[in-house]
């Protein structure tokens, strides 16, 4: 299971993405687990609305940290994120 | 108080209100004190309002509505709505009895997360008799519907020597009913089930044939179907990291408000287990004798004293080690260190030999009738 570059991605309905203010960071809740992000897991993955395909968010977050070259890290992120089941795609 | 620690006190993270011992099923595994008909007592919405809060103030976001059965609580959906609002992820762990489709819909409007659901069985003949209650139809009705509004489902089916043989129908049924998550609980032997264990407790063989069947399925359903696999720990040589340690993860609140750092504490003797009544979650969490008691590993006796594994698993199940040794400061027994190891062994042999005769040792099923002779 791989990103489709040209689908949508959308944050998996049965998961939720919160901020914890007691931990200072955003996790994922799902029936019987937790997951403690860091911050660039935490952007990524706070633009998987289903309003955005793979290059957008790229573009999105090289723009809002004024870098470059982000296309590999996020892509492998998001494949993680897939095969975790934390996003899907239609 | 045994072995505070109080230098190295982390947050709880997962609270599990138990809002009543009352249950419509008389399952006899069931993980509640034998003699619970003596707490009929339960808090009232506002102590659970405040519980909530003040754990949630301190950093706790899982939250399971257990029980007993949760539904019997008129507040339930109040309770929910209020959880949402404070930013728990919340599980309702019920047996489906009661449970309406027009209830299912308002408690997701509540704001619940997901719904764990409890089958004794993959025939309704089994499934029945084990939960002492007719309720197999309505039971699978309910999961569909849980599916159907939306909710991320478990399933969850206790394993013993009475359906143990059913393994490869239970996953498929869970399969078929789209469950989520498949929770295999291999039966933890507390409480009632303690009290059933020669019944019970399945054979060497039966574990390790099912437990082949449990992992090559999950292969088959990975990306799919989650399986968690509860392992029985009197056929390990370890013992389970309990609770994730005493007091650093776990909160338990009783229905009659009695707070446990795990939810047979209330067995051991001596422990003095505060009220949400008469003390904050974080003076009970911090503070109280109770949740120091097994806090760090100052508590500890040879061999785990001088063990290098004593970080892993914590010494054990302080339950456990007083269920069989008699003394809770003891090594769990389940380990092979542990001096006392030949007392599960004995506990093996005795409902092995059970399981090959043909005589029969009836179960004692959880009920207030049976509970008052406790
Ligand atoms: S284990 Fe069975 S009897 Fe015990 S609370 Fe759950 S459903 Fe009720
Ligand atoms: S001796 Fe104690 S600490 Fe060491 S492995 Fe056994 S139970 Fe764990």
């Amino acid at each position: 299971m791989t990103i489709t570059p040209d689908q949508l991605i959308q944050f998996s309905p049965l998961h939720r993405l919160q901020w914890e203010e007691a931990q200072q960071k955003y996790v994922i809740l799902y029936p019987e687990g937790m997951v403690e992000l860091n911050q660039s897991s935490a952007e990524i993955l706070k633009l998987c609305d289903g309003s955005r395909m793979l290059a957008q968010i790229v573009a999105e977050l090289e723009e809002k940290f004024a870098t470059s070259g982000l296309t590999n890290d996020i892509t492998n992120f998001l494949n993680v994120a897939l095969q975790n089941g934390w996003i899907k795609q239609a | 108080m045994a072995g505070s620690n109080k230098l190295n006190i982390t947050p709880p993270r997962w609270l599990l209100a138990e809002l009543s011992y009352k249950c419509p099923l008389q399952c006899p595994y069931c993980s509640n004190p034998l003699d619970y008909a003596k707490y009929p007592n339960e808090l009232s919405t506002e102590d659970w309002k405040r519980v909530l809060s003040q754990a949630r103030k301190m950093g706790a976001v899982q939250l399971g509505f257990s029980g007993g059965e949760p539904l019997t609580r008129q507040d339930l959906t109040e309770l929910v709505g209020y959880a949402r609002e404070l930013g728990y992820y919340s599980n309702l762990i019920t047996s489906g009895y009661g449970l309406s489709e027009e209830k299912i819909v308002e408690l997701k409007q509540a704001g619940l997360d997901h719904i764990q659901i409890s089958i004794q069985a993959s025939t309704q003949e089994l499934n029945d008799h084990i939960a002492g209650t007719a309720t197999y139809q309505h039971k699978q009705d309910v999961a569909k519907l849980i599916k159907k509004h939306g909710y991320p489902m478990v399933l969850c089916v206790v394993i013993h020597r009475e359906n143990i043989h059913q393994m490869p129908q239970i996953l498929e049924m869970a399969e078929n009913l789209g469950a989520d998550y498949l929770e295999l609980a291999n039966t933890q032997y507390y409480g009632w089930a303690h009290l059933n264990r020669d019944a019970l407790l399945p054979t060497r063989e039966q574990f390790e044939e099912a437990e082949k069947i449990a992992q090559a399925y999950k292969e088959k359903v990975a990306g799919k179907m989650k399986i968690y696999y509860v392992v029985p720990d009197y056929y390990e040589d370890r013992p389970k990291a309990c609770m994730n340690g005493w007091g650093t993860t776990f909160l338990t609140i009783a229905p009659d408000g009695t707070a446990l750092p795990c939810h047979s504490a209330r067995e051991l003797p001596g422990l003095d287990c505060p009220n949400v009544k008469d003390f904050s979650i974080a003076e009970i969490w911090n503070e109280s004798k109770t949740f120091n008691f097994f806090r760090g590993t100052g508590w500890m006796q040879e061999p785990c004293r001088s063990c290098d594994e004593k970080l892993k698993d914590f010494g054990g199940c302080r339950c456990q080690a007083f269920l069989f040794n008699g003394d809770m400061y003891s090594t769990d027994p389940v380990c092979s260190k542990s001096p006392e190891r030949h007392r599960i062994d004995t506990a093996i042999n005795s409902a092995r030999e059970l399981a090959l005769s043909d005589r029969e040792k009836p179960l004692v099923f959880r009920n207030s009738k049976n509970s008052k002779q406790f």
